[in-house]
């Protein structure tokens, strides 16, 4: 294989932490620097173009955008770290438990996820959110119970092929609890299949607050999100078009960087779909 | 025989499960559909002549049932926004949520087919990398940002290209593309990407195994390889991906219908919510569901016959 | 290599036939519009008009539709006694005159003669002693309006005269006569008036697609010599802004309301109308609850928050200030002046606070509707704004159906923003803010000489002193800084350049009898 093929290779994983790295890198900075206040209004200087003073240009508050985007980065992994950690804590609960134990019990817990996949992701969130008012918690909240189903899938079928394994019975022999069986020695096994869904699930959480947020929903000003961001260019796509490009451009990167990661990490664990 | 009947009990538990969710959920939302739809404006009289017009001064279970019995007549009752039966506002849009499914899925399956295979064929080349990259571009940018550019910078500027509202099949096929195509290409290339994706993991696969190196060294060309034998094989990992594949068509509808201004379901949908209109919501989303499920019920029959190892489980 | 070169080739095809079935099959609305300037007046130009809603009516009946939206539509099918004025005066409508006894309380009208309903027949007398009884619920069903408790009788002595009696005086009560109070309907239409809805306006009623559209078709016997010039008018509804301009823009529709920021990206292609929304967009306040109990903190957030910030931004400039409720599209009826009254001084605003016992400012929470965007964007001004004075104003959104339940019916709020629709008459846009008007007194305002002013003027016929009470309670509400009266925007209304004849009342309603389409 020469220097090009190998490179391609790795490409998912090197452009995929390069991506997520650098946004961390932002997020981390946006807490102690930006360039300019991120809520103060200045109208008189509102819908400016790009400049060497506002890198992005301004909104239709005269608000810097550069800045906002800084401080999205926050929002963003917020809302996509809670989503992943409600999704994920749930999920793994109840499809390990279903897969684990198996019966009746798994029987319902998988009715009730597949119900809940059945409903449209969307409707439900917007469901949740006009129950509980939007926000960044209860975005997280309703985008987080979408993911469970998808998650407790995977989880119940990496329990499924190991609760027979030998070491689990080993285990049972020597009189572990089954809450230990599950938690301290099947789950480090099926972690890597986990962390490829939970990947996903922030990407896809991303997009679902955008969505969230293009309906009215989603999390509210003056918190900036880049979801909302987006959809508050929409009324200046024609006279200063650069104010969609630069949330619509960072959530589109960000999950760009989330699937490569993800696919990286598939190949990784499953050698069959490389050469 | 025994594993149709059983994903059949599991479709209808799945069914029922998705109504009283639907039902609970609604419950605890907040919000009063008569003040709703009558606004600041009402006043008291009107408020609760509507109220007891409606039936909504009922107890709850009460409701449910009767919602439930109308259910297994056919009958989804009345909108409450629109008093008229939910049965009429559903099969009035329904050719268009469908339309735009149909021509989404065709666009789909006739793009990523071809470009999937194509990509397994040069695995790991230069096309098979900006390939994936490109789809998966594709299938990273938000719908409705995805949907606002195509307006601007293809609905915009080409005239053929309707970008509000819809124009029937039987009044012009040419009018109905027109009003479907954009929103169309909005939610196909997001799923173009997933199933492209797919469709090369499963030939790789397929491509790895004994059988293909022994017709190949039997002198079978290259193209019969594909065709006769490795594609075969391969639809049945894509067949499982198909239904997942439907289920986020329809999803995408909802938005989709929003930003090109289609009177599809999805479009019914967001506004009965917010109408808190109970019944049309209960209507749709069971409409959805059903549709949905039993999809993805058809798929699974499919898979058992393609794949007889299925059946003994 | 061979496979993937013919599907790439299928679709190839398959779009060249698309292109070229399109071009030869162009039959959009596009060519009909594009007559050239030069040629001479025709009746050739379809005269089929698309209106843009911004959402669907919620009931074709018009004694049950309560929604202005509603009236933009059906008031194009139906009549009443007497008819709106673009200046907010009364005309005649099916009454072609009408006579008030000396003690105000007996209205005797003359029906005008040769009306038809949409269905052929005439209309009679029975039909408006119907309608009338309808409303007031005599007809054995429910009561379907408050308009007209006042009544004490109606009745008809012969075929062209009708004879309502009140109860008390109200100079108010001709307002409650237009079709959009009380329609006339034929008796014969009796439980079919929201299915088929029938009247005797320029229009009628052809079909509604929920969420999609609503048809009507021109009226050929309407009373009205000559009127109206459409053969047809289709309203489509569409909620969102940014997707109506670019229908306007595409041509798929002839008339929308314009999004403020994008109005110069129309101008030139279009033809651009402003209309005085004859709303009161206010930042209020819960008057019963600490600290906005306090005139003072009511006074001071009048000083802090910067009216000409929010017209500016929000509203692209496109709004007139107030000092009260009540906008110049009124006329005479508004007090000019008292927009002044609260100048912007932070300073002044912040020595207020301190006087009422707020040195420091205080925390507080600001409720809003999410169902427009420009709700949202007027908090963030106003906490911007507020924040310069120590007041820290946290922003909360809910959906439209919850800001009803909560704030307006619930009162349970402490700040919010709204803009309160415009009504044709000055005693409906004052009458919020009486202290017994349970229904719409969302601010809790209680105060005995308004009150006692909006009760006088009922009883006052004389058009020049009920214009002064009115002026008093509009004076009233800014010294008593009941809320902060921000501004009365414009609707901004973009139009095909053919399109004439529209013209512009102080509420919603698209008039199409006098549109056409010219050259």
């Amino acid at each position: 294989m020469n220097i090009v093929q190998r490179y391609m290779k790795n490409i998912n994983l090197i452009i995929g932490l390069l991506v997520i790295v650098g946004f961390l890198v932002v997020m981390v900075i946006s807490f102690f620097y930006t360039p300019h206040d991120v809520n103060t209004m200045n109208i008189p200087e509102k819908l400016h173009s790009p400049s060497s003073q506002y890198l992005f240009g301004t909104d239709e508050f005269g608000r810097d955008i550069f800045s906002r985007m800084m401080k999205g980065t926050q929002t963003a992994f917020a809302v996509g770290l809670l989503t992943v950690f409600i999704g994920s804590t749930f999920g793994i609960l109840i499809g390990g438990i279903a897969g684990y134990v198996g019966g009746w019990v798994d029987e319902i817990f998988m009715r009730l996820m597949d119900a809940l996949m059945a409903f449209p992701g969307i409707i439900l969130a917007l469901m949740l959110v006009a129950v509980f008012g939007p926000g960044v918690v209860n975005t997280a909240i309703a985008l987080g119970v979408i993911a469970i189903p998808a998650i407790a899938r995977i989880a119940r079928s990496g329990f499924v092929q190991h609760r027979d394994a030998e070491y689990v019975l080993a285990a049972k022999l020597i009189g572990v609890k089954p809450y230990n069986i599950m938690f301290r020695h099947i789950l480090p096994n099926i972690s890597s299949q986990i962390i490829v869904a939970a990947t996903v699930t922030f990407a896809t959480a991303m997009l679902a607050e955008a969505a969230l947020s293009y309906l009215g929903l989603g999390v509210q000003p003056p918190n900036p999100s880049w979801g909302r961001m987006l959809k508050d260019s929409q009324a200046y796509l024609v006279k200063a078009s650069w104010y969609t490009f630069a949330p619509g451009g960072a959530i589109t990167m960000l999950v760009l960087g989330l699937y490569m990661l993800s696919n990286a990490l598939r190949d990784y664990m499953d050698p069959r779909s490389k050469s | 025989m025994m594993y149709i009947i059983r994903r059949f009990i599991l479709l209808i538990t799945t069914i029922l499960l998705v109504s009283i969710i639907t039902f609970g959920v609604f419950q605890i939302l907040p919000g009063d559909p008569v003040r709703t739809m009558l606004g600041t404006e009402a006043d008291p009289t009107q408020i609760e002549n509507l109220r007891s017009e409606l039936g909504l001064d009922r107890p709850l279970y009460e409701q449910y049932a009767d919602w439930m019995k109308g259910l297994l007549t056919g009958e989804l009752g009345n909108s409450l926004r629109f008093s008229m039966p939910v049965k009429d506002l559903l099969f009035a849009r329904l050719p268009v949520t469908m339309s735009l499914a149909v021509l989404t899925l065709t666009i789909v399956l006739v793009v990523s087919l071809p470009l999937g295979m194509f990509a397994a064929r040069r695995q790991n080349k230069l096309s098979d990398v900006s390939l994936s990259t490109l789809t998966q571009i594709g299938m990273a940018v938000p719908s409705f940002w995805l949907g606002m550019m195509l307006i601007l910078y293809v609905g915009m500027q080409f005239s053929f290209f309707k970008i509000s509202g819809y124009i029937p099949w039987t009044q012009s096929v040419s009018g109905a593309l027109s009003t479907l195509v954009l929103p169309a290409l909005t939610i196909a290339i997001p799923q173009i990407a997933v199933n492209f994706r797919y469709v090369r993991t499963a030939i790789l696969e397929q491509m790895q195994l004994d059988y293909v190196r022994t017709i190949r060294s039997k002198g079978m060309s290259e193209r019969n390889v594909m065709y006769k034998h490795v594609l075969k094989n391969a639809m049945i990992p894509i067949l499982t991906v198909f239904g997942l594949i439907m289920a986020e068509v329809v999803a995408g509808t909802i938005i989709v219908e929003q930003v090109f201004s289609l009177p599809g379901i999805g479009q019914l949908l967001i506004t009965a919510i917010s109408n808190r209109d109970f019944p049309l919501v209960q209507g749709i989303v069971m409409y959805i569901t059903v549709a949905v499920v039993v999809i993805n019920f058809i798929v699974d029959i499919l898979y058992s016959v393609l794949d007889p190892r299925i059946r003994l489980r | 290599m061979k496979p993937i070169r013919n599907w790439f080739l299928l679709l190839l095809l398959l779009l060249v036939g698309l292109i070229i079935s399109a071009c030869s099959n162009d039959n959009d609305k596009k060519d009909t519009n594009t007559v050239p300037t030069n040629a001479p007046v025709t009746t050739d130009t379809p005269q089929e008009i698309v209106v843009r809603i911004n959402d669907d009516p919620d009931f074709l009946d018009p004694h049950k539709a309560t929604a202005s939206i509603s009236y933009q539509i059906i008031l194009n099918i139906f009549d009443g006694l007497m008819a709106p004025e673009t200046d907010g005066s009364l005309k005649d409508g099916l009454a072609e005159s009408y006579e008030i006894s000396e003690d105000g309380l007996t209205y005797t009208f003359k029906i005008r003669s040769g009306v038809k309903f949409h269905n052929g027949e005439a209309l009679t007398i029975e039909d408006i002693q119907y309608s009338f009884d309808r409303l007031m619920g005599k007809n054995g069903g429910e009561k379907m309006s408050n308009n007209f408790d006042n009544v004490a009788s109606t009745e008809a002595p012969d075929a062209t005269t009708f004879v309502i009696k009140l109860k008390e005086p109200n100079s108010n009560f001709l307002y409650s006569l237009t079709a959009r109070q009380s329609a006339i309907v034929p008796k014969s239409n009796d439980g079919k008036h929201n299915e088929n809805p029938i009247g005797t306006g320029p229009f009628a009623y052809v079909k509604y697609a929920p969420g999609s559209n609503l048809v009507l078709k021109k009226n050929d016997s309407y009373w009205k010599q000559g009127l109206p010039y459409l053969d047809k008018v289709t309203f489509t509804f569409q909620s969102d802004d940014q997707a109506a301009i670019m229908s306007l823009m595409a041509n798929e529709v002839d008339l929308t309301s314009v999004p403020w920021q994008r109005v110069n990206e129309v101008e030139d292609s279009h033809s651009l109308s402003h209309q005085n929304n004859n709303s009161s967009l206010i930042v209020t306040f819960n008057e019963t609850k600490a600290p906005f109990d306090n005139v003072k903190v009511r006074q001071a957030m009048n000083y802090a928050i910067s009216k000409a910030d929010i017209i500016d931004s929000v509203f692209a400039g496109y709004a007139v200030p107030l000092g009260s409720n009540m906008s110049p599209a009124m006329g005479d009826y508004q007090k000019k002046g008292l927009e002044s009254m609260y100048k912007q001084d932070v300073e002044k605003a912040k020595a207020l606070l301190a006087e009422a016992g707020y040195p420091d400012g205080f925390k507080t929470k600001i409720t809003v509707s999410s169902h427009n965007e420009i709700y949202s964007n007027i908090a963030q001004i106003v906490a911007a704004n507020l924040k310069e004075i120590g007041v820290d104003v946290e922003i909360e959104v809910v959906e439209w159906g919850i800001w009803l339940d909560r704030v307006y019916f619930g009162r349970d709020y402490n700040m919010t923003t709204i803009d309160l629709t415009g009504r044709a008459s000055a005693y409906e846009i004052l009458n919020d803010y009486i202290s017994t008007n349970d229904g719409e007194n969302f601010f809790l305002f209680k105060n005995e000489e308004y009150d006692k002013i909006m009760a006088d003027v009922l009883k006052e016929t004389d058009t020049a002193k009920q214009i002064a009470y009115y002026q008093r309670a509009q004076e009233i509400l800014a010294e008593q800084a009941v809320s902060v009266y921000v501004a009365d925007y414009q609707i901004v209304w973009g139009s095909d350049k053919q399109v004439t004849g529209l013209k512009s009342y102080p509420f919603w309603f698209h008039d199409m009898s006098e549109v056409k389409f010219s050259n």
